[in-house]
């Protein structure tokens, strides 16, 4: 079993599956795990080879990758980077690695295949559920303004979402866990970071006058078409797990 | 101002929220004119009420004022309750600082009827217009056709609206007559053939020119209430295949009856809504559309009612053991796709998949079917032997007792003794 060890970023994953290649060649396939890390644990039989990100083998990867997987594969290559979690690196590099044997990626029978789409399919979801859990509040000065703490970093997957949708307004959506944003002013869309950590919820004196009363509204027409008698708190839950109730408008208190 | 609104809005979404149609998918919608709103494909929920639904319209009336007095209907004539309208610039208001704020993925108007049917269609027409016209939005519309309305007025809504609707309201004519006498499916059958023919149209001419307007891209809907009246699943299932085969309706809604009237027509005030039956319904409907069933198949005259202890699928597969076992394997996609525990999504996985080889339990388990509902319909690479044939009795006694329905412990139309 040969260990590889990168930095956990995608240039570093395809880095490493070059050199994989590239120590190994094409005829004969080793094992080999790629670790971040924080998920190596040393043992005394062998020696991990340290991946160094270089963007020109990262590039060749990609574009191999490219050839032999369609937009589809492609996506969820990408997806499954974004969840940012080590053991989906790990099933990433064995995956590239598969589809570079000659692997097909349709095998749903092979379990690197298997755990690629399914870890894609985690992070769509969260991308879906991010498309329909902002909400946005009206600032002063116009702009309007979401905080968002997403389980994976799928601020890129929902930009192009936003930004066709509310074209012509100014907003912002920012990612509190990770400290980033997404700007969105008369047709520009720009990454941004800001100096000073905001609150979980904006305070009422930078709100626009009308934001307490649509609010309020929503919070309204949130209640008035529940039907009692249907009442289902488990399917309610389920399909809005609690730890978003902090951001939606209809969830917090008057 | 602020308190006028609230009462209207809690008025008029209260009265809406009996029609079940929430979905805004089918949408078409491009934002290239520089103004709010996109549409998006699948459509999206951007939040559930308490008993599970998804909200993902504003869903309202214009008004609940109504000429007619149907008896299954909260606004009906009879009914003694709070009215209210709204103007047509407060539904524009409402409409565009909720999807502003990422509320909703667009609107869904209907009406009760005041003075006539033209004159609450034009009404209608007059706040779709505005939406789209004077304030460049391109969210998701969902109206509601007037059944009676002059044709004129249809065929300009059409170019406005993403979905149009009119709901059957009583899975049968008999059914229809007893609780609304003044309304008919002859009614409705008009209006839907009308917009039909609309649609169609205009997606003739879009082949050749490409910049023919949208005529109500996302197709029509409509909607039975299940439960008020004694109709059987096969009156109902064969009602939806007609409306479906006939009209090309995108969606068919079953809505279980909740008790609003003290009227001796139908079950009383208290009683719980038909959950379970709907439920099953929607899964009726499914195979319908998805699963390459036809209705005959599902209900017909020996069994007219759907099994409220099993879903379709496996009570159909149980009465046509003869089909199984299939193997996963070998057998053509149509016949995988009815396996009870093997759903559409898993169906084509199995195909792609065993191109590279053949398939094992463990891989069907990772691939996501329902094995335990499955095992004993299907062959594979190491199936274990078995000798002899289950009977039908044998498998529902397993699978029901391998698995605990959701609804097991409240089920529909029982009483909690403590």
């Amino acid at each position: 079993m040969h260990s590889f060890i990168c930095d956990g970023s995608m240039e570093g994953v395809l880095t490493a599956v070059f050199e994989y290649f590239e120590r190994h060649g094409k005829n004969s396939p080793d094992a080999a795990v790629l670790h971040t890390p924080s998920s190596w644990v040393p043992d005394a039989f062998s020696a991990p080879v340290h991946v160094h990100s270089d963007a020109v083998k990262a590039a060749r990867v990609w574009k191999g990758l490219g050839q032999r997987l369609d937009r589809a594969w492609l996506r969820r290559v990408f997806c499954c980077y974004l969840s940012e979690q080590p053991e989906a690196l790990m099933q990433l590099f064995s995956f590239c690695n598969y589809v570079f044997l000659g692997g097909a990626p349709d095998n749903y029978g092979n379990a690197h295949v298997q755990a690629v789409a399914s870890v894609a399919r985690s992070v769509e979801r969260e991308k879906h559920r991010m498309e329909a859990f902002i909400r946005f509040e009206e600032l002063e000065d116009g702009l309007f303004y979401a905080a968002a703490d997403p389980d994976f970093n799928v601020l890129p997957l929902i930009a192009k979402h936003f930004r066709d949708r509310f074209a012509d307004q100014q907003w912002l959506i920012y990612d509190r866990r990770r400290q980033y944003g997404l700007h969105f002013k008369a047709g520009q869309l720009e990454e941004i970071t800001l100096e000073t950590a905001p609150l979980r919820q904006t305070p009422a004196a930078l709100l626009d006058e009308k934001e307490a009363l649509y609010a309020q509204l929503w919070k309204d027409y949130f209640k008035s078409t529940n039907i009692p008698s249907r009442k289902n708190m488990k399917l309610h839950i389920q399909h809005v797990p609690k730890r978003y109730w902090k951001y939606l408008t209809e969830k917090l208190p008057s | 101002m602020s308190d006028r609104i609230r009462e209207k809005l809690n008025i008029l979404a209260d009265a809406a929220k009996y029609d079940v149609s929430c979905s805004s998918s089918g949408g078409t919608r491009k934002n290239d004119n520089g103004g709010l709103g996109n549409s998006h494909a699948s459509g999206i929920c951007h939040t559930y009420t308490e008993d599970g639904r998804c909200v993902s319209l504003l869903k309202i009336l214009l008004t609940n004022h109504c000429i007619f007095d149907c008896a299954f209907c909260v606004s009906r004539k009879s009914n003694d309750i709070k009215r209210a309208a709204f103007t047509v610039q407060e539904v524009v208001s409402l409409t565009m600082n909720f999807y502003r704020r990422n509320y909703i993925e667009g609107l869904f108007l209907s009406s009760g009827i005041f003075k006539n049917a033209d004159f609450t269609m034009e009404r209608l027409l007059l706040v779709v217009k505005k939406l789209r016209l004077e304030e460049r939005f391109n969210g998701y519309i969902h109206l509601k056709t007037i059944p009676g309305a002059d044709p004129a007025l249809l065929q300009e809504a059409g170019l406005y609206a993403d979905r149009m609707s009119i709901n059957l309201e009583m899975p049968t004519e008999a059914s229809l007559k007893l609780l609304a006498p003044e309304k008919s499916h002859e009614d409705v059958k008009k209006p839907l053939a009308l917009i039909q023919a609309g649609i169609s149209q205009f997606s003739d001419e879009r082949r050749l020119i490409k910049a023919t307007p949208k005529f109500v891209p996302a197709g029509q809907s409509t909607q039975m209430v299940v439960g008020a009246t004694p109709d059987s699943d096969k009156d109902i299932m064969f009602t939806a295949n007609s409306f479906y085969k006939n009209y090309g309706l995108k969606r068919v809604y079953y809505s279980g009856y909740i008790p609003i009237s003290h009227d001796s027509r139908m079950p009383v005030i208290g009683t719980k809504p038909p959950l379970l039956r709907e439920n099953r319904l929607y899964q009726a409907d499914w195979l319908m559309r998805f699963y390459g069933f036809d209705v005959a198949e599902i209900v017909n005259d020996q069994f007219p009612h759907l099994d409220e202890e099993l879903d379709p699928k496996l009570s159909w597969a149980l009465r046509n053991l003869e089909h199984f076992p299939v193997d996963i394997n070998t057998a053509p996609y149509r016949m995988i796709v009815r396996v009870p525990g093997i759903g559409v999504a898993s169906a084509q996985k199995i195909v792609q998949a065993r191109k590279s080889g053949k398939l094992h339990v463990f891989q069907l388990k990772k691939i996501g079917i329902a094995y335990n509902k499955a095992r004993y319909f299907i062959r594979c690479a190491d199936s274990p032997q078995v000798f002899g044939d289950f009977h039908a009795s044998q498998i529902k006694g397993y699978v029901l007792a391998s698995g605990r329905s959701k609804y097991m412990r409240q089920a529909a139309n029982q009483l909690n003794l403590f």
